[in-house]
């Protein structure tokens, strides 16, 4: 340990490497580098994903086939999936960790410098392979981001680059994860115990955790599918004895704790965030870790309700249900915390604040959505309907953008020492929750109504609700292009940013670092009472 | 910030208001109107959660807008010390645990009456494929009875080429028949990927699994025509497999069932006796429309690569025996299916003879020759 710190104390505090331009982000060990890599990486990733969600939104404006055809709408539904999930929001949640989790335990660096460079470096490899899939034959898999077998083994060539990406992000997040595991578990500066740490990177080493058990499952499920195309094998053929339905099992064995790996880091933003603008301690602090741990480990008993439709005995029906409802109440304690944490505080409210408070609204939708979803009966009524879309959009998708944005908001003056503007980030979260709430509330009624997902067409009734939900989607899409304005204008004319610009911020990187932060953060460990 | 958010909610009526009025369609926005115990089971529960899901949300939120109305910075609010309390949080994790076996209880009845398929008064399998339904009544008045169910709305609907009616995308060639308040058991299974027969105002939903057998049940409890759609990807035309119900009396239905078995019995075609090229030609559009268009389209081009030319095509104008071939069992490579599905199952002789014999004879494919129903039988393996 001392070693690595050692280490870093032989270098000035900026240097950047022995290299500049294009060549100093190759080769770069440094972890706000990499940080920064990760967020704009997953920025682009967000802009891809976003612009095949338009293309979709664009189709469903009115009933009839006028934009696509089915085949392409189907490889959109895909590649969106796919694109957000992978290449979206898991990176933009690892370069959140990358930048903060060394500043906030008070390390130099993360603890596998050169593993941290590689991490990041398969991405646009898995990216780009997903993208040339659109090129081969039979263009990308229209098959949506499950990949369930057997309408996989249908499908062209361009499935099997998909599953060799989902190799390489499976890889990439794993070395990720080891990587933020050690740097937690034996990086921290002396005096910082685990349970004095900001919750951001309480929930970040337990998504590390998820993160090593769940990626392997998903490598083995795509792989199998891959034999079953390529190799005779007949794992999801019950003509070779195989079941179709043993590949929902192990994708949501992986499936589920997928969904809280992307929603605990977002917790973790929030419970910075809300306590800085609150100018009081994070409520519940003890229970905020047990409760993000409990989370994490009923994730892996409730995989099979996203089949509750494919037929199992009735005690397994039940089983799942009930696991799946306990969920309820560690998530409720969270929400309650958020909520305490703010009562009888000293509340302001700048765009980090707002898009905290708007996670917390788009979060508790979904998570009484879930609840609605987690009974059986009813799930039985809405499974593979526009309320699951809305739903997983509120709770995972949106949920956690919006956390990502109120993360960005907040240390974009500790990153670049530049302030945003002010008035711009206020509009930017008013468009956005407008818009995001114009896409997504009225896909609740669609899918109550009976629209099922994943079709390019549909019936005449479900014609307003459709247009609605378009023109939001195109409201959000270009709120998004306002957001990579205020970013640029913050870096390169933003106002100087003084010491400590949120008065109630109290973890090490606002309290032992000058603004903007020095390359290199802790040359000398801070020591901590 | 106050007047932002009145501007804010100004500008979500405005839009609002835009959209709704470009469609004259009525606002649906809860579940269908319910024709079964279990659907109205289904509904019952879901307005009680929902009733519970706004008390929380009402008490969650009360509570936050009030800190955010009341303890402001900007309103001189100083901050309060505290940050933990165990009594509280003791109490907001036993109270939620509560209230989940409270919704537990009528939620298990519910499971258990909709997993109790025994005693049934008649029973159908349901036959997934890409991308219509199979239906064959096994057990009960009207056994033996089997047909496919195909959607009925026009391509010119689809493609904007003509006015969309009424029930458009929702519509069948034929319909399941089922006579009311009888226990219908339901069992599904599919013959290429993975489907889901659902139909929504009864509260059934069911996936159907290729290779093996799942079931589910409904008694409907009035007469009327009840719509679905696939409700699982299976491919390109997922969006266009309706699947439709239609629920009659108990007299309607016998009476059904007769005309039904006639009717089977005089389509049965003879594929023993020589057919002319013109009349394979003409039932072969037909069968065109009904199996092929969606891929090959209508001026037999296709959507190259993933579906290939029928105009012109070596293939299709080459041996006869290689073009039945490749309609009766589709085509296999490396082992696996493609998306030429076997047909072997879902038409009969005369029908492959006939839409073989269109496919060379249309276009600017000129064999001249007809394709014998004789001769597919002789191919049959």
């Amino acid at each position: 340990m001392s070693t690595v710190a050692e280490h870093a104390h032989g270098h000035s505090a900026d240097h950047h490497g022995g290299y500049s331009g294009v060549m100093r982000w190759i080769t770069t060990t440094n972890h706000k580098d990499i940080g920064t890599l990760y967020l704009w990486f997953s920025f682009v990733m967000f802009l891809v994903g976003g612009v095949m969600a338009l293309v979709m939104r664009a189709e469903l404006f009115a009933p009839g086939l006028q934009v696509v055809a089915p085949d392409f709408f189907n490889q959109m539904i895909t590649m969106h999936g796919l694109i957000m999930v992978f290449g979206a929001i898991m990176p933009a949640f690892v370069g959140f960790a990358n930048w903060q989790i060394p500043m906030m335990i008070g390390a130099p660096d993360m603890a596998f410098a050169r593993l941290n460079n590689w991490s990041f470096w398969l991405l646009p490899f898995a990216g780009a392979l997903l993208i040339l899939s659109f090129f081969m034959p039979g263009g990308a898999p229209g098959v949506g981001w499950t990949l369930y077998a057997p309408l996989t083994l249908q499908m062209g060539i361009g499935m099997d680059l998909t599953i060799f990406a989902v190799h390489i992000l499976g890889m990439s997040s794993i070395l990720g994860s080891i990587n933020i595991i050690t740097t937690i578990l034996n990086m921290r500066a002396p005096g910082m115990t685990l349970m004095k740490m900001p919750l951001f990177c309480w929930t970040w080493l337990i998504t590390a955790y998820l993160l090593v058990a769940a990626m392997p499952v998903l490598a083995g499920a795509v792989t199998m599918t891959l034999t079953d195309r390529h190799f005779g094998t007949t794992f999801f053929n019950a003509a070779g004895g195989g079941d179709p339905v043993l590949y929902q099992h192990i994708f949501w064995f992986f499936g589920h704790p997928e969904v809280y790996i992307i929603a605990l880091p977002a917790f973790g933003v929030i419970s910075q965030v809300i306590p800085a603008f609150s100018r009081k301690p994070l409520f519940g602090y003890t229970s905020m870790v047990y409760a993000t741990a409990a989370i994490a480990i009923l994730s892996f008993i409730v995989w099979a309700h996203h089949m509750y439709t494919v037929g199992m005995p009735v005690e397994g029906q039940l089983f799942f249900m009930y696991a799946t409802t306990l969920i309820a109440v560690p998530t409720g304690v969270k929400v309650f915390n958020w909520v305490a944490t703010m009562w009888r505080g000293s509340l302001s409210f700048e765009t980090p604040m707002l898009f905290a408070l708007g996670f917390l609204f788009l979060f508790t939708m979904g998570g009484f959505t879930g609840l609605v979803l987690s009974l059986a009966p009813i799930d039985i009524q809405l499974h593979d309907t526009y309320y699951v879309v809305a739903h997983f959009h509120y709770v995972m998708a949106i949920g956690a953008v919006f956390a990502g944005f109120a993360g960005v908001y907040f240390w974009l003056p500790k990153w670049t020492g530049r302030m945003y503007d002010e008035r711009l980030g206020k509009w930017h979260f008013w468009l956005s929750t407008i818009f995001v709430n114009m896409t997504f509330f009225v896909q609740h009624f669609l899918g109550l109504a009976g629209m099922p997902r994943r079709i390019p067409d549909y019936p005449l009734m479900f014609e307003t609700w459709n247009k609605i939900s378009s023109i939001g989607a195109f409201g959000f899409g270009l709120a998004q292009i306002l957001f990579l304005y205020i970013v640029l204008k913050a870096i390169r004319s933003g106002e100087k940013a003084p010491e400590r610009p949120w008065e109630g911020a109290d973890s090490l990187e606002w309290t032992h670092l000058p603004t903007p932060v020095p390359y290199h953060s802790f040359e000398t460990r801070p020591v901590l009472k | 910030m106050a007047t932002s958010k009145v501007r804010g909610l100004a500008l979500f009526c405005a839009a609002l208001a835009a959209a709704a009025s470009g469609a004259a369609f009525a606002l649906e926005w809860n579940l269908q109107p319910a024709a079964s115990p279990i659907a109205r089971d289904i509904h019952d529960l879901h307005e009680y959660i929902m009733l519970l899901v706004a008390v929380i949300f009402v008490g969650v939120f009360g509570v936050m807008f009030y800190a955010v109305y009341a303890h402001r910075k900007d309103k001189g609010h100083k901050p309060a010390k505290f940050h933990e309390s165990t009594t509280v949080e003791v109490v907001w994790t036993i109270i939620p645990a509560l209230i989940l076996v409270v919704i537990a209880w009528p939620t298990t009845r519910v499971v258990l009456a909709q997993k109790d398929t025994s005693g049934p008064d008649l029973t159908i399998k349901v036959t997934g494929y890409q991308w219509k339904w199979g239906y064959e009544y096994l057990k009960g008045e009207g056994e033996g009875i089997q047909f496919v169910s195909r959607l009925a709305t026009p391509r010119e609907q689809i493609e904007g080429k003509a006015p969309k009616g009424e029930h458009y995308l929702l519509e069948v060639d034929h319909e399941l028949v089922v006579p009311v308040g009888k226990k219908v058991r339901i069992l599904t299974t599919a013959a290429d990927v993975i489907h889901a027969w659902w139909i929504p105002a009864l509260g059934v939903k069911q996936d159907a699994i290729p290779g093996f057998i799942r079931d589910t049940w409904f008694r409907a409890d009035r007469t009327g025509v009840f719509r679905g759609q696939c409700a699982e990807l299976c491919g390109k035309e997922h969006g266009f497999m309706p699947a439709v119900v239609r629920v009659v009396s108990q007299e309607d239905y016998t009476k059904w069932v007769a005309e039904k078995k006639k009717a089977l019995a005089a389509a049965a075609d003879d594929p023993a006796r020589p057919w002319t090229l013109e009349e394979l030609k003409a039932r072969g559009e037909k069968v065109y429309a009904a199996n092929c268009v969606a891929c090959h389209q209508a001026n037999g081009r296709g959507t190259p690569p993933a579906f290939p030319p029928l105009d012109g095509s070596a293939l299709v104008l080459g041996p006869e025996a290689k073009v039945v071939d490749v309609v009766l069992n589709g085509v296999v490579r490396d082992g696996k299916p493609t998306a030429m599905a076997a047909f072997g199952k879902q038409l009969n002789d005369v029908e492959i003879a006939a839409v073989i014999t269109f496919a060379r004879n249309n276009w600017g494919n000129r064999t001249g020759e007809a394709v014998q129903p004789a001769a597919v039988k002789a191919l049959r393996k």
